[in-house]
């Protein structure tokens, strides 16, 4: 597969970063170290690229219907300018993405996939286009993508890039670099601060100046232990076409009555309830769980880690795993088989770290 | 990685999987990876020493030091019994990115089988090998 890069790829190597393969992408996944990153952004500003993220846009008379269909979320509670989070299902109700949508326009919509799902989705929906009046457009080419996240980073985006910036959940279009761009007041790392889709051609000049004005340059590495702190699903990981909203502690933004594409089991696993649920764990002395290790409860297997990592911020290690629904509780013992040896912990509520900049999220 | 600052101190021995061993006397040496091994590996935030007393393999696994990202096995370069742990590094693993060669050591022992330093690496050599990683 053809690896490629990002329109920052040279400003990555300037700052010293190690790059990985990330879905076919060569990505940063650190530049002075994870741990450095990830309290940048909990006490400062850090900015990533992550222009790695697919763009759509559905256009169209019948665009609100559609994503009615499409989406889990209700979809005509989100006014203009507006962006809500949702899963996107098939039709037994297993997770085939998690995105963002953004209502740009009357009956104009920009959805933020992941990239490893991007081509998937695409295909997905322009197959389910057909029978309403709307364009499927794939439009990842026309953005690059910045996330600044911090305590700091809306004054400093405000201050370096001189724009109006949106309140959290909400989209603005803007001019960045004399082109046009859209700034979002969304991110997925539990901090507060602004994403912004721009011109790829202006990428590396506005990387640039965000980088003189003090904001600390992160990789995928801290991004993946901000949100596994703040309790984020990462698809591929917590959340898979084996897994339904439900289960996965999704059901707050899935809507059936809008009779989305998957509602009916969806609807069914909120009725009944699901043998297994994720859950958020803390290690309660020394270990880091890591994805597939299992969860035991004595001699007997009873779930399995999604997502497990070193948390920068809590000093422990903290992870996601699905576990049978009845040890899903908050305060629950169980211990994880990391690489044999067992580590003592505890089922916790989310989030796992809550940043006193983020107390307003959900 | 810039190569100049992947220093390797020519008193030691090294292994190829980037573990290090300063021989003391006939029948001791003391173990720990070597500087590009902790680069390559990131900030340590957690080492799982041996107990005491264990028995340790040339070329096999005796420990895990991990990043906030990843596990590294840490490879033994010479064969022997567990005489000494660093209990430091259990309140700051950060140690081993800080000195690899000094403060961030991690176990003493008893060599069983001193006859296979012959197979280890100089630092010369050593340098060679990280020049074609």
């Amino acid at each position: 597969m053809r690896v490629v890069r990002t329109p920052l790829y040279d400003q990555h190597l300037a700052s010293g970063a190690k790059l990985v393969d990330f879905a076919g992408w060569e990505m940063p996944v650190t530049y002075e170290g994870v741990r450095e990153e990830h309290m940048a952004v909990r006490t400062h500003a850090g900015m990533f690229d992550v222009s790695h993220m697919g763009e759509v846009e559905v256009e169209g008379p019948r665009a609100l219907a559609f994503l009615q269909r499409m989406l889990s979320n209700d979809f005509a509670t989100i006014a203009l300018g507006g962006a809500q989070y949702s899963c996107l299902c098939d039709e037994e109700g297993g997770v085939l993405d998690d995105l963002f949508a953004y209502r740009l326009g009357g009956d104009r919509y920009l959805l933020v996939t992941n990239s490893a799902n991007h081509a998937a989705d695409l295909a997905w929906l322009g197959r389910w286009s057909r029978g309403f009046d709307v364009a499927v457009r794939d439009v990842a080419d026309r953005y690059a993508m910045l996330a600044v996240q911090g305590p700091h980073a809306r004054a400093i985006v405000r201050g370096a890039l001189a724009i109006e910036l949106p309140s959290r959940m909400r989209v603005l279009a803007e001019r960045i670099g004399n082109r046009p761009a859209l700034v979002c007041g969304t991110g997925y790392t539990g901090e507060d601060g602004v994403e912004l889709l721009i011109d790829p051609e202006v990428a590396p000049a506005i990387w640039a100046e965000l980088l003189d004005a003090g904001i600390v340059p992160c990789g995928l590495g801290a991004r993946d232990t901000l949100r596994l702190e703040a309790c984020f699903h990462l698809h591929g990981n917590d959340l898979s076409p084996e897994r339904n909203p439900i289960e996965a502690g999704l059901g707050w933004c899935c809507r059936e009555a809008t009779g989305f594409i998957g509602a009916e089991a969806v609807a069914r696993a909120r009725a009944e309830g699901t043998a297994e649920r994720l859950a958020p764990f803390k290690i309660e002395a020394a270990g880091i769980p890591r994805q597939g290790n299992p969860v035991m409860t004595g001699e007997e297997q009873v779930g399995v880690v999604t997502s497990g990592s070193f948390s920068p911020s809590l000093e422990i290690g903290i992870g996601m795993a699905y576990l049978r629904s009845d040890l899903a509780e908050p305060g629950t013992q169980v211990e994880i088989d990391v690489r044999g040896k067992r580590r003592a912990a505890r089922i916790a509520s989310k989030p796992l770290y809550a940043s006193p900049s983020s107390r307003r999220e959900k | 990685m810039i190569l100049s600052d992947a220093n390797c101190p020519d008193e030691l021995l090294y292994h190829d999987q980037h573990d290090w061993a300063r021989l003391e006397g006939d029948e001791h040496a003391v173990f720990g990876i070597t500087w590009y091994a902790q680069d390559s590996l990131g900030e340590v935030v957690f080492y799982d020493p041996p107990e005491v007393g264990a028995e340790i393999h040339k070329d096999a696994s005796y420990a895990e030091v991990e990043s906030v990202k990843a596990v590294s096995d840490v490879i033994a370069p010479l064969s022997g019994e567990i005489v000494e742990v660093n209990d430091e590094l259990a309140d700051s693993p950060e140690k081993i990115n800080e000195d690899p060669y000094g403060e961030g050591w991690l176990v003493k022992v008893k060599l069983t089988a001193a006859a296979e330093a012959d197979a280890l690496l100089g630092a010369e050599e050593y340098r060679k090998l990280l020049e074609n990683e």
